[in-house]
């Protein structure tokens, strides 16, 4: 009876083809909205796991959030590296990992640290080793992938967070591939991680080392580029262009050791330094709730047009039953059963909804990953278009719901109906 | 003596129907044996469609048995009258139906699967080219003309091989000539299926060629023309 159902929907394809269309865009928009907001809350919970605290100058506690953890907007500006020695002293911080950001290579972020900062998203090298001396690179697993770099690769950064938005590149001071991490599924995957020494080399910038030791190499402050290690958006680095700028960091990732540091050190923070402190739990929170005003309404759009597609089912089942109902009836009297014939209503309901789901949900993975393509800022997220949700299986199970429900109506009349009287009408 | 052996293919015993206070059959008894042909003669009202609709199990008597093949239909229950009139009995309807979505060989072969049998192509040709549209085999309902619409409905109800086939004003609203060829197909194609054919019309034409008939205004079947 299969084949009868499929000739049946051979038999109009325009209007087969138009039910199809319409539940596949409502199903394409839910898989997207499930795949993007699921995808940017696990990533944005993942990436801040384990940080409980963001010291940086002062500006939009958000954007210090983004730009620290997440690697996505500009940083607010720098911080003097006095306050890694302020915070380490305290004996409610267990942990500070300080971030030096200003270049890129090919839009991957360089990011100027300490071994701590892999070891926070529990990064393992995959080749190589950690950087060690000035110059040397470890490069994230997807940044390694996309532009198929290996150990011994050099490479120059270029001054800026993102692609082509650099006033140049650092030719006096390129940089040797030392090692690779595995994927974490976190933002390291996109980073290119090197000591804080070396960002202050490459800028030209006197230092000892971040921990009081002499560098090596300090007298490298003398290159072409003499401006700040990032594009300060408070115009601090700016108006150190020119001379000899003090050694400085971006932001500083914090951990307590114990509950007390939560009350106490973001306020000592804000009230009694130049800097502010940022709480990842509250700028996470924040950002996931006003972008899921935006997702549910977009939701509720596309909920409102899978019904509207299950109607269009349902004006096309019951007009078919109508028209149909000769054929039934004929289908009755040559030895189908009542429910094999309402079966053939129920089951072209179903295959309808069935292939609109399937292809709204081949259609929502493809339309993701182009857009991931040719928008930068959802790469930057990490987003995966290609990963399997099992809320895309309860998307499909909603649909052929849908489906059957619209079915229902037109088979039930069917099943109601008097073969005698039907063939009489008909005839 | 075997079912299929039976020598009656229907046994109407005192059949009575009538809607609401309007009775419409009263105490009707006959009997068609195998390869006996009948026709059923009777005016508009006279009660043929319903005789036709209780032969074939699509409605029930108020009172009466009607007997297929040496099985009971009234006492069963609806689907078990499904299943008796699928193996045993193939109507023809007075509009050609067929299904609409599919060729008239898929038509046939979908006969053969609800019917319980299993498809034989070679019987599906057979048929068709018996009834001289093998080469419409593949066209849908839609795309025959009258003449081989008319044919195809027959090759849909009689490629089961039915005990019993009963065909409703088959030759009505057909001239004199396409009325005696229609009326010669049916009755060459049954006999070549095993098939008794049952015959419920007006029209008269069709008694030079089966003389056995009942009328159902005056039930006596030694008074047809």
């Amino acid at each position: 009876m299969i084949g009868l159902v499929l000739a049946y929907m051979r038999d109009r394809p325009l209007v087969t083809a138009l039910n199809i269309l319409l539940l596949a865009l409502a199903v394409a928009t839910l898989a997207i909205l499930l795949l993007v907001s699921h995808q940017v809350g696990e990533r944005l919970v993942r990436n801040a796991q384990g940080i409980d605290l963001v010291v940086g100058a002062k500006g939009s506690p958000l954007q210090l959030i983004l730009s620290s953890i997440y690697h996505m907007d500009q940083p607010t500006g720098n911080i003097p590296l006095e306050a890694i020695a302020l915070l380490r002293r305290d004996p409610a911080v267990a942990q500070v990992v300080p971030l030096a950001l200003g270049d890129n290579f090919h839009g991957y972020r360089i990011v100027g640290t300490e071994h701590d900062y892999a070891a926070l998203y529990g990064a393992e090298l995959a080749q190589g080793r950690m950087f060690a001396a000035q110059g040397e690179a470890v490069m994230g697993a997807q940044v390694a992938a996309k532009l198929g770099a290996g150990i011994g690769q050099k490479f120059v950064g270029s001054h800026g967070l993102g692609d082509g938005e650099g006033a140049g590149e650092h030719h006096a001071h390129p940089f040797i591939t030392v090692g690779i991490m595995e994927p974490t599924g976190t933002v390291l995957d996109r980073l290119i991680l090197t000591s804080i020494e070396t960002v202050w080399d490459v800028h030209g910038i006197a230092h000892q080392s971040h921990e009081g030791h002499p560098h090596e190499r300090a007298s490298h402050y003398d290159h072409g580029h003499e401006d700040h290690v990032h594009h300060g958006s408070d115009g601090q680095g700016e108006a150190n262009a020119g001379t000899h700028p003090d050694p400085e960091v971006t932001a500083l990732l914090v951990r307590y050791r114990n509950a007390a540091g939560a009350v106490r050190i973001p306020s000592m923070i804000n009230r009694q330094t130049d800097m502010q402190a940022a709480v990842p739990a509250i700028e996470t929170a924040r950002l996931l709730s006003l972008l899921g005003v935006g997702i549910d309404a977009a939701r509720l759009f596309a909920w409102l047009l899978a019904t509207i597609g299950g109607l269009s089912i349902f004006v096309t089942l019951l007009s078919a039953a109508n028209a149909r109902e000769g054929d039934l009836a004929l289908l009755r009297v040559m030895g189908a059963s009542r429910l094999r014939v309402i079966g053939t209503l129920m089951a072209e309901g179903l295959l309808t909804a069935l292939a609109g789901g399937a292809l709204g949900l081949v259609a929502g993975h493809l339309v993701l990953a182009g857009v991931i393509g040719g928008f930068s800022p959802l790469a930057e997220l990490g987003l995966e278009p290609w990963r399997l949700l099992p809320g895309e299986f309860l998307i499909l199970c909603a649909v052929i719901a849908i489906g059957l429900a619209a079915a229902s109506i037109p088979a039930l009349r069917v099943f109601r109906s008097d073969l005698a009287q039907t063939l009489a009408r008909t005839g | 003596m075997t079912v299929r052996d039976a020598k009656a293919v229907l046994e109407a015993r005192g059949l009575s129907k009538s809607y609401g206070l309007v009775p419409v059959l009263h105490d009707l008894s006959f009997t068609l044996e195998r390869g006996r042909h009948l026709l059923l003669l009777g005016p508009s009202g006279s009660g043929k469609s319903t005789l036709i609709n209780m032969v074939t199990g699509l409605q029930t008597p108020n009172a009466g048995e009607v007997v297929i093949a040496g099985e009971a239909m009234t006492s069963l229950g609806a689907g078990a009258r499904d299943d008796l009139r699928k193996r045993r009995i193939g109507i023809i309807f007075q509009t050609l139906r067929l299904v609409s979505a599919v060729s008239i060989r898929a038509n046939l072969r979908l006969a053969q699967t609800l019917a319980g049998q299993t498809v034989d192509n070679a019987a599906t040709d057979a048929l068709l080219e018996t009834l001289a549209i093998a080469h419409r085999a593949d066209a849908r309902p839609r795309q025959l003309s009258q003449g081989e619409a008319q044919r195809a409905a027959i090759a849909r109800a009689l490629i089961t091989k039915p005990d019993l086939l009963v065909a409703d004003e088959p030759t009505s609203a057909l001239d004199d000539a396409n009325a005696e060829k229609v009326a010669q197909l049916l009755l060459s194609t049954a006999q070549a299926q095993g098939s008794t054919l049952l015959i419920a019309t007006h029209d008269r034409r069709l008694t030079a060629l089966i003389p056995n008939c009942f009328m159902l205004e005056a039930p006596v079947r030694e008074t047809c023309p």
